[in-house]
């Protein structure tokens, strides 16, 4: 031990701390089921229980068998659907972390735009007839009406 | 010797130093990461542990403090009954009072006579005329009840106590272990002998199965109320607590109340005047028919009735019930708790709680739903205003009808159709939402009773006159005939 100099201790003490700090976060991870966020399964988003109604709603839903969460809720390019999951993954670990948000939960402004996006996305046939002309009016939003398609609130 | 990036003494400081700031960071990267475990592993139990069994509950335990150790959050919100606050329309206002010995409240409600002294006539003779105030919360129903002075100008009967206590043990212990024979008994008992036999308002065993926690209806009057209405529906032997759906539960537990009731016969039995319907027309005929008046009125001799706070009824009839809305889900609305959700018993108006009471279903702003309440109201204030003003007008004309001689016969048309008038009045100034459980019945039923005062001051100028009385059950939506029908 007399030949560990100083600087030798100290970073054998970063390394370690470093070491344990990877390994509870990995740790944290896996008892988070931090890995079923990566995928589309809808009981993920259902993990914490805010979004239960939500997850039951749309198990009696008429898109059920079309489409799952992330086909409503994020873009449909690999690159653009996770980083809305990031950005989402975000926002709500922060507000369930902290307590703080608004109960009933309510949709953000950028995801009600994917949102609508994604009604486009499958059933353009039929609405880029309804649609506005005009692209610097509002665009229609599709589930202002049908608003129980995917979930009833 | 100089060196580039100095000497070997800086560049050891140097490199000590970011060693430490590894280090730092590492530190509280750690310390972050454990934070957060622990926060999700409290989020996990909280989710996990619905309730603690700490207590033993029985159908013997009244006291709601012991129910509360088993169910903290929701005793908690019970306990906060207590607040006062005013909405436009309806809540309270604490004003403080110099106790003396015959009530020792220091704080009480706002009178409402004082706010409009039209009610002291519309209730001449009637003992709600000495002292009406601003309904408070739960908390209070058992106190403000025991101290009106209501309770000094007649003897109040035991069966009061029906719904301004917690008196399911009572029941229990009256009928030895038959609550239909212990609520015959308390119904007649003397006010203050039956109060003897309760000590809580409103409490948890009320509406709670102390078992299962499942709903339950305790109130043997809102058991047979609803029997007589299901038969009058066609539905022999409905009972509540063996046929209702759990979201039916929801509002037959505040139901068992929040109804229009009287006392029949002289065993004072609480009978919910339901046999023909919930309708404010059916609930008049039924009264027609059973001919009760509560009182004589004192300036104008017509057998009059009192209505009682019939939020049951009216909600009934408005677009929440048809929507299978309960009465819970917007007076008790979920709150969450960590990642748990309970309903909230602290019971009070949705407009004091307008995002978790309206915003689950309605997705407006709550500035917007608020303003919407609120044009509700105050339309049916209006009317409301309009309809007191026609009964005063009348009365006022019958007293002086009275005076001037005439026989019982010719002012019996102009006193049958106040009874009528008042009746629908009074239908909506005493239910709690100011018109809004039922917006367009509730301006019917005030349209209806503008009208039925105006006709009753016609008939006392013209002996000739035929009223034209609101058919009961006319309203009901008709099938357009057939144009083979005669």
């Amino acid at each position: 031990m007399a030949a560990l100099r100083l600087p030798a201790i100290a970073l054998l003490t970063v390394a370690v701390l470093f070491g344990i700090a990877a390994g509870l976060g990995g740790y944290t991870f896996v008892y988070a089921r931090g890995s079923s966020y990566l995928t589309d399964d809808p009981a993920a988003c259902a993990n914490c229980h805010v979004m239960q109604e939500q997850y039951d709603g749309w198990i009696k839903s008429s898109h059920r068998s079309v489409a799952v969460c992330n086909d409503c809720h994020t873009p449909h390019a690999f690159l653009a659907k996770y980083y809305t999951k990031a950005l989402n993954g975000y926002h709500h670990s922060r507000a369930f972390t902290s307590g703080e948000f608004h109960e009933p939960i309510q949709i953000k402004a950028r995801n009600l735009e994917v949102t609508e996006r994604a009604c486009r996305g499958c059933h353009a046939d039929i609405v880029q007839t309804i649609d506005h002309p005009v692209q610097t009016l509002d665009p229609i939003s599709c589930i202002r009406c049908h608003d129980s398609v995917g979930h009833l609130k | 010797m100089p060196r580039l990036g100095g000497t070997p003494e800086v560049t050891k400081r140097r490199r000590l130093f970011l060693i430490l700031a590894a280090a730092a960071v590492a530190l509280i990267a750690a310390a972050g990461i454990t934070a957060l475990l622990v926060n999700i592993f409290t989020r996990k139990q909280e989710a996990r542990n619905p309730f603690f069994r700490v207590a033993t509950l029985t159908e013997e335990t009244v006291d709601p403090a012991v129910w509360g150790k088993n169910f903290p959050s929701q005793y908690d919100g019970y306990r906060r009954t207590v607040d006062m606050v005013r909405t436009r329309y309806g809540g309270s206002e604490a004003l403080p009072r110099t106790p003396d010995r015959a009530d020792p409240r220091s704080i009480v409600s706002r009178s409402r006579l004082e706010e409009d002294p039209r009610l002291k006539t519309m209730w001449a003779g009637y003992a709600f005329a000495v002292d009406f105030r601003e309904e408070r919360g739960h908390a209070y129903m058992l106190e403000d009840q025991t101290f009106t002075e209501r309770q000094r100008v007649k003897p109040q009967p035991g069966a009061c106590l029906n719904c301004h206590a917690s008196v399911y043990t009572a029941y229990r212990k009256l009928g030895g272990g038959d609550i239909f024979e212990g609520f015959a008994k308390l119904n007649a008992m003397p006010y203050a002998e039956a109060r003897a036999l309760a000590s809580h308002p409103v409490a948890c065993i009320d509406c709670h199965d102390p078992e299962t926690m499942q709903l339950r209806v305790t109130r043997p009057a809102f058991l047979e109320g609803m029997r007589a209405l299901k038969a009058s529906q066609g539905v022999k032997d409905w009972d509540v607590n063996r046929d209702a759906t759990r979201q039916e539960m929801r509002a037959y537990v505040c139901g068992q109340c929040h109804v229009e009731y009287y006392f029949r016969g002289s065993e004072k039995r609480l009978t919910y005047p339901w046999a023909n319907g919930l309708r404010v027309e059916q609930i008049l005929e039924y009264y027609d028919r059973e001919k009760f008046d509560d009182w004589t009125h004192a300036e104008t001799g017509a057998g009059v009735l009192k209505a009682q706070h019939p939020e049951f009824e009216m909600w009934n009839q408005g677009i929440h019930a048809r929507s299978g809305v309960a009465c819970a889900d917007c007076h008790m609305p979920y709150v969450r708790e960590g990642a748990l959700k309970v309903s909230d018993h602290h019971v009070r108006s949705p407009l004091l709680n307008v995002a978790r009471a309206c915003q689950t279903c309605h997705k407006w702003p709550e500035e917007e739903l608020t303003a919407r309440v609120h044009i509700i109201q105050e339309r049916t204030f209006r009317l409301r205003d309009r309809a007191m003003d026609a009964l005063v007008g009348l009365i006022g004309d019958l007293k002086e009808a009275r005076k001037r001689g005439k026989s019982d016969a010719e002012l019996a048309v102009a006193r049958d159709l106040q009874r009528h008038a008042q009746f629908r009045l009074d239908f909506i100034e005493a239910e709690n939402s100011m018109g809004f459980h039922a917006p367009q019945e509730a301006a019917r039923i005030l349209a209806e009773s503008i009208d039925l005062s105006r006709q009753a001051q016609i008939a006392l100028r013209d002996p000739g006159f035929r009223p034209r009385e609101a058919q009961p059950g006319s309203d009901a939506i008709r099938r357009i005939p057939s144009s083979s029908s005669p």
